[in-house]
Protein backbone atom coordinates (compact mmCIF):
# COMPACT_ATOMS: atom_id res chain seq x y z
CA UNK A 1 0.00 0.00 0.00
CA UNK A 2 2.91 2.38 0.80
CA UNK A 3 4.69 1.56 -2.04
CA UNK A 4 1.75 2.31 -4.04
CA UNK A 5 1.60 5.63 -2.65
CA UNK A 6 5.03 6.27 -3.22
CA UNK A 7 4.92 5.40 -6.90
CA UNK A 8 2.05 7.66 -7.02
CA UNK A 9 3.58 10.70 -5.55
CA UNK A 10 6.94 9.88 -7.70
CA UNK A 11 5.12 9.63 -11.14
CA UNK A 12 2.07 11.79 -10.96
CA UNK A 13 1.95 15.45 -10.67
CA UNK A 14 -1.86 14.80 -9.44
CA UNK A 15 -1.13 14.61 -5.81
CA UNK A 16 -0.45 18.47 -6.09
CA UNK A 17 -4.01 19.13 -7.54
CA UNK A 18 -5.48 17.30 -4.95
CA UNK A 19 -3.65 19.11 -1.82
CA UNK A 20 -5.14 22.37 -3.49
CA UNK A 21 -8.60 20.53 -3.53
CA UNK A 22 -7.34 19.07 0.46
CA UNK A 23 -6.97 22.69 1.41
CA UNK A 24 -10.15 24.49 -0.50
CA UNK A 25 -12.21 21.68 1.48
CA UNK A 26 -10.88 22.66 4.91
CA UNK A 27 -11.10 25.95 3.85
CA UNK A 28 -14.87 25.49 3.65
CA UNK A 29 -15.02 22.76 6.65
CA UNK A 30 -13.18 25.76 8.84
CA UNK A 31 -15.03 28.69 7.84
CA UNK A 32 -18.86 26.88 8.10
CA UNK A 33 -17.49 24.92 11.68
CA UNK A 34 -14.34 26.24 13.06
CA UNK A 35 -13.63 30.19 12.88
CA UNK A 36 -17.13 31.62 12.46
CA UNK A 37 -15.58 35.36 11.47
CA UNK A 38 -16.52 37.85 8.76
CA UNK A 39 -12.95 38.00 7.79
CA UNK A 40 -12.94 34.66 7.09
CA UNK A 41 -15.89 33.70 4.78
CA UNK A 42 -16.32 30.11 2.99
CA UNK A 43 -15.07 29.14 -0.46
CA UNK A 44 -18.44 28.72 -1.66
CA UNK A 45 -19.60 32.40 -0.74
CA UNK A 46 -16.40 33.73 -2.12
CA UNK A 47 -17.45 31.98 -4.86
CA UNK A 48 -20.76 32.94 -5.41
CA UNK A 49 -19.53 36.48 -4.49
CA UNK A 50 -16.89 35.72 -7.80
CA UNK A 51 -19.58 34.73 -10.58
CA UNK A 52 -21.84 37.33 -9.73
CA UNK A 53 -19.16 40.19 -10.07
CA UNK A 54 -17.69 38.35 -13.74
CA UNK A 55 -21.74 38.10 -14.53
CA UNK A 56 -22.56 41.71 -14.01
CA UNK A 57 -19.77 42.66 -15.95
CA UNK A 58 -17.85 44.28 -12.61
CA UNK A 59 -14.44 41.97 -12.77
CA UNK A 60 -13.96 41.98 -16.85
CA UNK A 61 -14.02 45.71 -16.46
CA UNK A 62 -11.18 45.43 -13.69
CA UNK A 63 -9.55 43.01 -15.25
CA UNK A 64 -9.08 44.43 -18.97
CA UNK A 65 -8.23 47.63 -16.79
CA UNK A 66 -5.42 45.88 -14.78
CA UNK A 67 -4.25 43.94 -17.96
CA UNK A 68 -4.17 46.89 -20.33
CA UNK A 69 -1.79 48.63 -18.33
CA UNK A 70 0.20 45.78 -17.00
CA UNK A 71 0.57 44.63 -21.02
CA UNK A 72 1.37 48.52 -21.86
CA UNK A 73 3.85 48.84 -19.56
CA UNK A 74 5.40 45.12 -19.69
CA UNK A 75 5.32 45.66 -23.81
CA UNK A 76 7.32 48.96 -24.06
CA UNK A 77 9.47 47.59 -21.17
CA UNK A 78 10.25 44.58 -23.37
CA UNK A 79 10.96 47.04 -26.51
CA UNK A 80 13.05 49.38 -24.17
CA UNK A 81 15.13 46.25 -22.68
CA UNK A 82 15.64 44.25 -25.83
CA UNK A 83 16.71 46.93 -27.82
CA UNK A 84 19.03 49.07 -25.33
CA UNK A 85 20.73 45.73 -23.75
CA UNK A 86 21.25 44.45 -27.45
CA UNK A 87 23.23 47.53 -28.13
CA UNK A 88 25.18 47.18 -24.65
CA UNK A 89 25.81 43.80 -25.08
CA UNK A 90 27.19 44.34 -28.77
CA UNK A 91 28.82 47.59 -28.02
CA UNK A 92 31.96 47.46 -25.29
CA UNK A 93 31.53 51.47 -25.44
CA UNK A 94 27.99 51.58 -24.36
CA UNK A 95 28.50 48.60 -21.72
CA UNK A 96 30.86 50.48 -20.13
CA UNK A 97 29.59 53.97 -20.63
CA UNK A 98 25.89 52.46 -18.97
CA UNK A 99 26.81 49.73 -16.87
CA UNK A 100 27.59 50.88 -13.69
CA UNK A 101 24.96 53.28 -14.10
CA UNK A 102 22.02 50.47 -14.28
CA UNK A 103 23.77 48.59 -11.44
CA UNK A 104 23.46 52.09 -9.16
CA UNK A 105 19.71 52.48 -10.33
CA UNK A 106 18.79 48.50 -10.53
CA UNK A 107 19.07 48.18 -6.99
CA UNK A 108 15.58 50.37 -5.97
CA UNK A 109 12.90 48.41 -5.65
CA UNK A 110 10.12 49.19 -7.73
CA UNK A 111 7.69 50.28 -5.67
CA UNK A 112 9.85 53.20 -4.26
CA UNK A 113 9.76 54.66 -8.08
CA UNK A 114 5.93 55.40 -7.39
CA UNK A 115 6.31 58.68 -5.33
CA UNK A 116 8.89 60.35 -7.93
CA UNK A 117 6.19 59.45 -10.74
CA UNK A 118 3.35 60.79 -8.72
CA UNK A 119 5.12 64.21 -8.62
CA UNK A 120 6.29 63.79 -12.43
CA UNK A 121 3.04 61.43 -14.39
CA UNK A 122 0.68 62.56 -11.96
CA UNK A 123 -1.83 59.58 -10.38
CA UNK A 124 -3.89 58.52 -13.91
CA UNK A 125 -3.14 55.99 -15.77
CA UNK A 126 -0.01 56.67 -17.53
CA UNK A 127 1.54 56.43 -14.06
CA UNK A 128 0.99 53.21 -13.24
CA UNK A 129 1.90 52.34 -17.03
CA UNK A 130 5.44 53.72 -16.70
CA UNK A 131 5.77 52.44 -13.28
CA UNK A 132 5.47 48.90 -14.79
CA UNK A 133 7.59 50.25 -17.21
CA UNK A 134 10.65 51.51 -15.27
CA UNK A 135 10.22 47.94 -12.53
CA UNK A 136 10.18 45.07 -15.58
CA UNK A 137 13.07 47.14 -17.63
CA UNK A 138 15.88 46.19 -15.52
CA UNK A 139 15.41 42.72 -15.41
CA UNK A 140 15.05 42.39 -19.53
CA UNK A 141 18.02 45.36 -19.98
CA UNK A 142 20.20 43.21 -17.70
CA UNK A 143 19.58 39.69 -18.93
CA UNK A 144 19.91 40.98 -22.52
CA UNK A 145 23.24 42.34 -22.24
CA UNK A 146 24.38 39.50 -20.04
CA UNK A 147 22.99 36.92 -22.78
CA UNK A 148 25.08 38.75 -25.75
CA UNK A 149 28.00 39.24 -23.70
CA UNK A 150 28.31 35.71 -23.31
CA UNK A 151 28.10 34.75 -26.87
CA UNK A 152 31.56 32.64 -27.83
CA UNK A 153 33.88 34.27 -29.77
CA UNK A 154 33.85 31.42 -32.22
CA UNK A 155 30.22 32.27 -33.05
CA UNK A 156 30.96 35.94 -34.31
CA UNK A 157 34.46 34.63 -35.79
CA UNK A 158 31.83 32.28 -37.80
CA UNK A 159 29.86 34.85 -38.97
CA UNK A 160 33.07 36.75 -39.77
CA UNK A 161 34.00 33.93 -41.71
CA UNK A 162 30.79 33.37 -43.64
CA UNK A 163 30.83 37.46 -44.72
CA UNK A 164 27.47 38.53 -42.41
CA UNK A 165 27.68 42.20 -42.14
CA UNK A 166 26.49 43.78 -38.89
CA UNK A 167 22.73 43.66 -39.38
CA UNK A 168 23.12 40.15 -40.53
CA UNK A 169 25.22 39.28 -37.43
CA UNK A 170 22.46 40.42 -35.22
CA UNK A 171 19.79 38.49 -37.09
CA UNK A 172 21.61 35.03 -37.59
CA UNK A 173 23.54 34.98 -34.22
CA UNK A 174 23.05 37.95 -31.77
CA UNK A 175 19.67 37.44 -31.31
CA UNK A 176 19.18 33.98 -31.83
CA UNK A 177 22.03 33.24 -29.20
CA UNK A 178 20.95 35.44 -26.41
CA UNK A 179 17.27 34.42 -26.83
CA UNK A 180 17.53 31.95 -23.89
CA UNK A 181 18.37 34.67 -21.29
CA UNK A 182 16.46 37.67 -22.99
CA UNK A 183 13.03 35.79 -22.76
CA UNK A 184 14.59 35.08 -18.69
CA UNK A 185 14.30 38.66 -18.32
CA UNK A 186 11.07 38.92 -19.79
CA UNK A 187 9.81 36.56 -17.62
CA UNK A 188 10.77 37.51 -14.22
CA UNK A 189 9.33 41.00 -15.46
CA UNK A 190 6.29 39.50 -16.92
CA UNK A 191 5.89 38.57 -12.71
CA UNK A 192 7.27 42.23 -11.43
CA UNK A 193 4.69 43.94 -14.00
CA UNK A 194 1.84 42.19 -12.54
CA UNK A 195 2.84 43.01 -9.21
CA UNK A 196 3.48 46.88 -10.40
CA UNK A 197 -0.09 47.24 -12.25
CA UNK A 198 -1.64 46.11 -9.01
CA UNK A 199 0.59 47.84 -6.60
CA UNK A 200 -0.16 51.33 -8.60
CA UNK A 201 -4.04 50.35 -8.33
CA UNK A 202 -4.09 50.47 -4.82
CA UNK A 203 -2.52 53.22 -4.16
CA UNK A 204 -4.21 55.52 -6.70
CA UNK A 205 -6.83 54.18 -9.30
CA UNK A 206 -10.83 53.86 -9.93
CA UNK A 207 -10.26 50.89 -11.71
CA UNK A 208 -8.43 47.84 -11.78
CA UNK A 209 -7.88 44.68 -9.85
CA UNK A 210 -6.17 45.97 -6.98
CA UNK A 211 -8.43 48.59 -6.95
CA UNK A 212 -11.31 46.21 -6.87
CA UNK A 213 -9.84 44.22 -3.86
CA UNK A 214 -8.99 46.92 -2.23
CA UNK A 215 -12.29 48.66 -2.06
CA UNK A 216 -14.24 45.62 -1.83
CA UNK A 217 -11.58 45.46 1.89
CA UNK A 218 -12.63 48.92 2.66
CA UNK A 219 -16.13 48.79 2.38
CA UNK A 220 -15.62 45.41 4.32
CA UNK A 221 -17.04 43.27 1.27
CA UNK A 222 -14.68 40.48 2.24
CA UNK A 223 -16.31 37.74 0.03
CA UNK A 224 -15.20 40.40 -2.82
CA UNK A 225 -12.19 40.49 -1.75
CA UNK A 226 -11.05 36.98 -2.12
CA UNK A 227 -12.53 37.26 -5.38
CA UNK A 228 -10.41 39.49 -6.75
CA UNK A 229 -7.87 38.27 -4.97
CA UNK A 230 -8.36 34.99 -6.64
CA UNK A 231 -8.83 36.46 -10.06
CA UNK A 232 -5.25 37.97 -9.95
CA UNK A 233 -3.89 34.28 -8.88
CA UNK A 234 -5.60 32.85 -11.92
CA UNK A 235 -4.06 35.88 -14.15
CA UNK A 236 -0.63 35.32 -13.08
CA UNK A 237 -0.96 31.51 -13.36
CA UNK A 238 -2.68 31.75 -16.48
CA UNK A 239 0.20 34.33 -17.96
CA UNK A 240 2.89 32.38 -17.18
CA UNK A 241 1.64 29.26 -18.41
CA UNK A 242 1.42 31.49 -21.60
CA UNK A 243 4.20 32.86 -21.75
CA UNK A 244 6.14 29.15 -21.19
CA UNK A 245 4.05 28.54 -24.34
CA UNK A 246 5.48 30.96 -26.14
CA UNK A 247 8.91 30.20 -25.01
CA UNK A 248 8.74 26.96 -26.30
CA UNK A 249 7.78 27.81 -29.53
CA UNK A 250 10.44 30.30 -29.86
CA UNK A 251 13.46 28.59 -28.10
CA UNK A 252 12.23 24.97 -28.33
CA UNK A 253 15.98 24.16 -29.65
CA UNK A 254 17.67 25.76 -26.83
CA UNK A 255 14.71 23.52 -24.10
CA UNK A 256 15.50 20.46 -25.58
CA UNK A 257 19.24 20.53 -26.23
CA UNK A 258 19.85 21.65 -22.40
CA UNK A 259 17.27 18.64 -21.58
CA UNK A 260 14.62 21.17 -20.04
CA UNK A 261 11.95 19.64 -22.35
CA UNK B 1 51.57 28.28 -59.29
CA UNK B 2 53.89 27.32 -56.69
CA UNK B 3 53.00 30.22 -54.23
CA UNK B 4 49.52 30.14 -54.13
CA UNK B 5 49.32 30.98 -50.64
CA UNK B 6 52.13 32.78 -49.06
CA UNK B 7 53.32 33.63 -45.76
CA UNK B 8 56.17 36.00 -45.04
CA UNK B 9 58.46 36.58 -42.20
CA UNK B 10 54.69 36.46 -40.07
CA UNK B 11 54.81 37.58 -36.18
CA UNK B 12 52.43 38.05 -33.84
CA UNK B 13 53.06 39.84 -30.30
CA UNK B 14 50.10 39.93 -27.97
CA UNK B 15 49.68 43.26 -26.60
CA UNK B 16 48.21 41.93 -22.96
CA UNK B 17 51.61 40.63 -21.83
CA UNK B 18 54.04 41.71 -24.48
CA UNK B 19 55.11 38.63 -25.51
CA UNK B 20 55.75 36.70 -29.13
CA UNK B 21 53.24 34.15 -30.07
CA UNK B 22 55.66 33.53 -32.77
CA UNK B 23 57.90 35.06 -35.09
CA UNK B 24 59.54 35.42 -38.72
CA UNK B 25 57.29 32.64 -39.57
CA UNK B 26 57.57 32.15 -43.78
CA UNK B 27 56.53 29.09 -45.32
CA UNK B 28 54.54 28.89 -48.90
CA UNK B 29 51.24 26.48 -49.70
CA UNK B 30 51.18 25.66 -53.85
CA UNK B 31 47.53 25.10 -55.08
CA UNK B 32 45.89 21.82 -54.44
CA UNK B 33 48.35 21.22 -51.52
CA UNK B 34 47.55 19.47 -48.65
CA UNK B 35 49.54 20.95 -45.40
CA UNK B 36 49.75 20.20 -42.44
CA UNK B 37 50.72 22.44 -39.25
CA UNK B 38 51.88 20.56 -35.59
CA UNK B 39 53.19 22.07 -32.98
CA UNK B 40 53.38 21.73 -29.15
CA UNK B 41 50.94 23.73 -27.37
CA UNK B 42 51.37 27.25 -26.69
CA UNK B 43 53.12 27.66 -30.45
CA UNK B 44 50.26 30.09 -31.39
CA UNK B 45 49.75 27.92 -34.52
CA UNK B 46 45.77 28.56 -33.61
CA UNK B 47 46.88 32.58 -33.89
CA UNK B 48 48.73 31.73 -37.20
CA UNK B 49 45.68 29.93 -38.83
CA UNK B 50 43.08 33.03 -37.72
CA UNK B 51 45.57 35.34 -39.16
CA UNK B 52 46.21 33.43 -42.37
CA UNK B 53 42.19 33.40 -43.00
CA UNK B 54 42.09 37.27 -42.01
CA UNK B 55 40.46 36.68 -38.53
CA UNK B 56 43.00 38.62 -36.76
CA UNK B 57 46.07 40.97 -37.71
CA UNK B 58 49.92 40.17 -37.67
CA UNK B 59 52.04 42.22 -36.04
CA UNK B 60 54.65 42.05 -38.71
CA UNK B 61 54.50 40.27 -41.87
CA UNK B 62 51.80 40.02 -44.66
CA UNK B 63 49.74 36.78 -45.85
CA UNK B 64 49.13 36.56 -49.52
CA UNK B 65 46.71 34.50 -51.72
CA UNK B 66 47.20 34.33 -55.05
CA UNK B 67 49.59 37.57 -54.85
CA UNK B 68 47.03 39.88 -53.07
CA UNK B 69 47.33 40.34 -49.32
CA UNK B 70 44.78 39.16 -47.45
CA UNK B 71 43.11 41.65 -45.37
CA UNK B 72 39.77 39.81 -44.51
CA UNK B 73 37.49 37.02 -44.28
CA UNK B 74 36.75 35.88 -47.71
CA UNK B 75 34.53 33.33 -49.61
CA UNK B 76 37.50 31.55 -51.16
CA UNK B 77 39.49 30.58 -47.98
CA UNK B 78 37.29 29.24 -45.50
CA UNK B 79 37.63 28.49 -42.00
CA UNK B 80 36.99 25.00 -39.93
CA UNK B 81 36.95 25.61 -36.24
CA UNK B 82 37.59 23.13 -33.92
CA UNK B 83 34.63 24.04 -31.43
CA UNK B 84 31.99 22.82 -33.79
CA UNK B 85 29.61 23.08 -30.80
CA UNK B 86 29.55 27.04 -31.40
CA UNK B 87 30.19 27.14 -34.89
CA UNK B 88 27.45 25.45 -35.71
CA UNK B 89 24.21 27.40 -34.98
CA UNK B 90 22.18 25.33 -32.30
CA UNK B 91 18.71 26.98 -33.22
CA UNK B 92 19.13 26.14 -36.31
CA UNK B 93 18.59 23.00 -38.33
CA UNK B 94 21.48 21.35 -40.21
CA UNK B 95 19.64 22.22 -43.75
CA UNK B 96 19.94 25.91 -42.68
CA UNK B 97 23.32 26.12 -41.11
CA UNK B 98 24.27 25.14 -44.55
CA UNK B 99 21.93 27.99 -46.33
CA UNK B 100 23.53 30.58 -44.02
CA UNK B 101 26.95 29.96 -45.49
CA UNK B 102 25.27 31.09 -49.37
CA UNK B 103 22.29 33.14 -48.58
CA UNK B 104 23.09 36.17 -48.35
CA UNK B 105 25.66 36.22 -51.18
CA UNK B 106 24.75 38.65 -53.87
CA UNK B 107 22.13 36.98 -56.76
CA UNK B 108 21.35 34.49 -54.43
CA UNK B 109 17.91 32.28 -56.01
CA UNK B 110 16.54 30.60 -52.46
CA UNK B 111 15.21 27.29 -54.47
CA UNK B 112 19.22 26.78 -56.14
CA UNK B 113 20.46 27.67 -52.95
CA UNK B 114 18.77 24.90 -51.52
CA UNK B 115 19.58 22.20 -53.70
CA UNK B 116 23.23 23.31 -53.84
CA UNK B 117 23.44 23.35 -49.85
CA UNK B 118 21.56 19.61 -50.22
CA UNK B 119 24.42 18.17 -52.65
CA UNK B 120 27.10 19.50 -49.91
CA UNK B 121 25.53 17.25 -47.57
CA UNK B 122 25.08 14.63 -49.51
CA UNK B 123 28.71 15.06 -50.31
CA UNK B 124 29.69 14.77 -46.21
CA UNK B 125 27.20 11.96 -45.72
CA UNK B 126 24.22 13.99 -44.21
CA UNK B 127 21.68 13.83 -46.61
CA UNK B 128 19.15 12.70 -44.80
CA UNK B 129 19.77 14.98 -41.59
CA UNK B 130 18.78 17.91 -43.39
CA UNK B 131 16.11 18.60 -40.75
CA UNK B 132 17.77 17.94 -37.89
CA UNK B 133 19.10 19.83 -35.19
CA UNK B 134 22.93 19.79 -34.39
CA UNK B 135 22.09 18.89 -30.68
CA UNK B 136 20.10 15.80 -32.29
CA UNK B 137 23.81 14.62 -33.80
CA UNK B 138 26.65 13.11 -33.21
CA UNK B 139 29.96 15.34 -32.82
CA UNK B 140 31.32 13.96 -36.14
CA UNK B 141 28.11 14.49 -37.71
CA UNK B 142 28.43 18.13 -36.47
CA UNK B 143 31.92 19.09 -37.84
CA UNK B 144 30.68 17.69 -40.98
CA UNK B 145 28.12 19.97 -41.31
CA UNK B 146 30.79 22.64 -40.94
CA UNK B 147 32.40 21.44 -43.18
CA UNK B 148 29.18 21.33 -45.80
CA UNK B 149 28.74 24.64 -44.75
CA UNK B 150 32.54 25.73 -45.53
CA UNK B 151 32.10 23.96 -49.24
CA UNK B 152 28.70 25.87 -50.08
CA UNK B 153 30.46 29.09 -50.36
CA UNK B 154 33.08 27.25 -53.28
CA UNK B 155 36.33 27.89 -51.48
CA UNK B 156 39.39 27.22 -53.31
CA UNK B 157 41.00 26.65 -49.73
CA UNK B 158 39.98 25.23 -46.05
CA UNK B 159 41.94 26.18 -43.16
CA UNK B 160 41.01 23.89 -40.33
CA UNK B 161 42.16 24.39 -37.11
CA UNK B 162 42.28 21.03 -35.08
CA UNK B 163 38.81 20.36 -36.68
CA UNK B 164 38.98 16.56 -35.57
CA UNK B 165 40.80 16.61 -31.91
CA UNK B 166 37.56 16.70 -29.69
CA UNK B 167 36.23 13.54 -31.66
CA UNK B 168 36.72 10.22 -30.70
CA UNK B 169 39.07 7.91 -32.18
CA UNK B 170 36.38 6.12 -34.42
CA UNK B 171 34.64 9.15 -35.92
CA UNK B 172 38.02 11.22 -35.93
CA UNK B 173 39.14 8.16 -38.75
CA UNK B 174 36.08 8.39 -40.91
CA UNK B 175 36.56 12.32 -40.99
CA UNK B 176 39.75 12.24 -42.22
CA UNK B 177 39.13 9.86 -45.12
CA UNK B 178 36.40 11.97 -45.81
CA UNK B 179 38.62 14.85 -45.64
CA UNK B 180 40.86 13.28 -48.06
CA UNK B 181 38.35 12.15 -50.32
CA UNK B 182 37.11 15.69 -50.59
CA UNK B 183 40.19 17.23 -51.23
CA UNK B 184 41.55 15.04 -53.87
CA UNK B 185 37.47 15.30 -55.19
CA UNK B 186 37.36 18.81 -55.01
CA UNK B 187 40.62 19.92 -55.88
CA UNK B 188 40.95 21.96 -52.39
CA UNK B 189 43.86 23.58 -51.37
CA UNK B 190 44.44 22.54 -47.33
CA UNK B 191 45.69 24.49 -44.45
CA UNK B 192 45.57 21.97 -41.61
CA UNK B 193 46.43 22.89 -37.82
CA UNK B 194 46.88 19.83 -35.27
CA UNK B 195 48.47 18.87 -32.54
CA UNK B 196 48.45 15.06 -33.51
CA UNK B 197 51.28 14.00 -35.09
CA UNK B 198 49.58 11.10 -36.95
CA UNK B 199 47.07 13.24 -38.12
CA UNK B 200 49.32 15.43 -39.82
CA UNK B 201 51.12 12.32 -41.29
CA UNK B 202 48.68 10.83 -42.48
CA UNK B 203 46.47 13.51 -43.91
CA UNK B 204 49.23 15.92 -45.69
CA UNK B 205 51.52 16.00 -48.41
CA UNK B 206 54.27 18.14 -46.31
CA UNK B 207 54.47 18.63 -42.51
CA UNK B 208 55.44 22.12 -40.69
CA UNK B 209 56.45 21.44 -37.46
CA UNK B 210 56.93 24.66 -34.86
CA UNK B 211 59.12 25.08 -32.50
CA UNK B 212 57.46 25.77 -28.90
CA UNK B 213 56.92 29.65 -27.52
CA UNK B 214 57.59 32.09 -29.38
CA UNK B 215 56.90 29.26 -32.24
CA UNK B 216 59.19 29.76 -35.20
CA UNK B 217 59.24 26.92 -38.44
CA UNK B 218 61.60 23.93 -36.65
CA UNK B 219 61.02 21.62 -39.76
CA UNK B 220 59.18 20.92 -42.82
CA UNK B 221 59.15 17.46 -43.93
CA UNK B 222 57.40 16.09 -47.23
CA UNK B 223 55.39 13.15 -46.80
CA UNK B 224 55.60 10.97 -50.17
CA UNK B 225 53.40 8.51 -49.55
CA UNK B 226 51.07 7.79 -52.15
CA UNK B 227 46.81 8.53 -51.75
CA UNK B 228 44.87 7.40 -51.73
CA UNK B 229 45.93 6.71 -48.16
CA UNK B 230 44.70 3.44 -46.36
CA UNK B 231 44.19 3.96 -42.24
CA UNK B 232 45.63 0.16 -41.73
CA UNK B 233 48.37 0.10 -44.47
CA UNK B 234 49.37 3.51 -44.63
CA UNK B 235 50.35 4.03 -40.93
CA UNK B 236 51.94 0.97 -40.90
CA UNK B 237 54.03 1.32 -43.78
CA UNK B 238 58.07 1.58 -43.03
CA UNK B 239 58.17 5.06 -44.63
CA UNK B 240 55.61 6.25 -42.72
CA UNK B 241 57.05 4.84 -40.11
CA UNK B 242 60.39 6.37 -40.33
CA UNK B 243 58.92 9.82 -41.28
CA UNK B 244 56.78 9.64 -37.45
CA UNK B 245 60.12 8.70 -35.85
CA UNK B 246 61.51 11.91 -37.43
CA UNK B 247 58.87 14.24 -36.31
CA UNK B 248 58.40 12.82 -33.33
CA UNK B 249 62.45 13.29 -32.61
CA UNK B 250 61.73 17.10 -33.51
CA UNK B 251 58.94 16.96 -31.24
CA UNK B 252 60.37 16.37 -28.37
CA UNK B 253 63.50 18.27 -28.56
CA UNK B 254 60.87 21.47 -29.06
CA UNK B 255 59.36 20.27 -26.04
CA UNK B 256 62.38 19.62 -23.95
CA UNK B 257 64.01 22.85 -25.19
CA UNK B 258 61.08 25.00 -24.03
CA UNK B 259 60.82 23.38 -20.40
CA UNK B 260 64.77 24.27 -20.39
CA UNK B 261 63.82 27.57 -21.44
CA UNK B 262 61.02 27.93 -18.61
CA UNK B 263 62.93 26.89 -16.26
Amino acid sequence: MSALIDRWLVQSRASGVVLIAVLLLFWEFSALYLVRTPTWPPVTVIFQAWITNVLDGTLPLHLVATLWRQMLGYGLAIILGVSMGLAMGYYRPLYNLFEPLVEAIRPVPGPAYLPILVLFVGIGHEMKVVLVLVASFFPILLNTFSGVRAIDPVQFDTARTLGLSTLQTFRELVIPAASPQILTGMRISLAISLILAVLGEMIVSNDGLGYFTLLAQRTFRVPEMYAGIFTLAMLGYILNRAFLLVESKLIGWHLESSGRR
Amino acid sequence: MPNYLEVGSLGKRFAAHGRHAFEDISFSVAKGEFVALIGPSGCGKSTLLHIIAGLSRPTSGHVKLNGSPITGPRADLMFVFQQYTKSIFPWKTVLDNVRLGVKYLPNAERRKLDELCRAQLEHVGLGRYANYHPYQLSGGMQQRVAIARALARRPETLLMDEPFSALDAMMRVELQDLLINLWDELKLTILFVTHDLDEALYLAQRVIVLSASPGRIAEVVSVPLTYPRNQVATRSDPQYLRLRERLYSVMVEQVTAARAAES
